[in-house]
């Protein structure tokens, strides 16, 4: 069985991160996450700001349709 | 409602502008707009003012919307030199470490129920290159999730992803460099 990679670079978390908006990421791809966010303030802000995004493109939908 | 052609007439640019921001293309945006007011037009009495017929108007539009994206997909998921282009290699160095590392955008509160933020963002959506925008407004304005989003435009996840993730990558950088340059986030 292969086993997943839990040391992941910068680039390879950004596109997990990304994944992680479109389908529900498996248990083995969040602790690959967490573990590199406690090494990485980048890639903490990175997080951070695609909550941010997040929010705020929510909010701009509501903002269109119903304002 | 007696005044009903011209409540319709006053939230059309709205409609024809949300309608381009999700097709990216004015006739197909026109007929969406068109085929959602004779909508309306058939029970105009259903509706007890403005802020109302808006939002049934929004809702069947979103529906129009999506008809036009299945007629024209083939065009709507034609991937222009700018859709194809690889962002990872300006963010990313050879090790996959950041070049530039994304900086703390503060407290999300503070910007993101602000008007001038939202017309921003709006006018970063729109920069978007159009196969990008079009996904990308399937998935955060028409609320699809990405298994409805491949079989409208008939492509595949894997496209679908790479799209969204290129778009996401492109949104975060126009408003790092409109808005959150323009106003550092406090210490």
């Amino acid at each position: 069985m292969k086993t997943m990679k839990l040391l992941r670079n910068c680039r390879e978390v950004t596109h997990l991160v990304l994944e992680g908006e479109d389908r529900a990421l498996s248990g083995a791809e969040r602790l690959s996450l967490r573990l590199h966010w406690m090494m990485c303030s980048a890639c903490r802000n990175f997080r951070k700001q695609s909550d941010t995004l997040r929010v705020a493109v929510d909010r701009w939908r509501r903002y269109r349709d119903e304002g | 409602m007696t005044d009903f052609p011209s409540q319709v007439e006053s939230l059309r640019p709205q409609l024809v502008r949300f309608a381009r921001t999700q097709l990216r293309n004015d006739a197909w945006a026109e007929d969406a707009v068109s085929e959602a007011v004779l909508a309306a037009l058939e029970k105009p009495q259903a509706f007890s003012g403005l802020s109302q017929l808006k939002t049934w108007l929004v809702g069947v539009l979103k529906h129009k919307v999506v008809d036009q994206l299945r007629r024209h997909a083939r065009e709507a998921t034609a991937v222009t030199d700018e859709d194809a282009q690889d962002l990872d290699d300006g963010l990313f160095d050879a090790h996959g470490h950041w070049r530039t590392p994304p900086v703390d955008w503060g407290d999300p509160e503070a910007s993101c129920n602000r008007r001038e933020f939202f017309e921003v963002l709006e006018a970063c959506v729109e920069h978007l290159p159009p196969a990008q925008g079009r996904v990308f407004m399937m998935r955060e304005w028409l609320e699809l999730d990405t298994a409805e989003i491949c079989k409208e435009l008939q492509i595949t996840s894997t496209n679908l992803w790479v799209l969204l993730h290129r778009a996401r990558l492109r949104l975060r950088e126009c408003l790092q460099l409109r808005w959150f340059n323009e106003r550092p986030a406090p210490a």
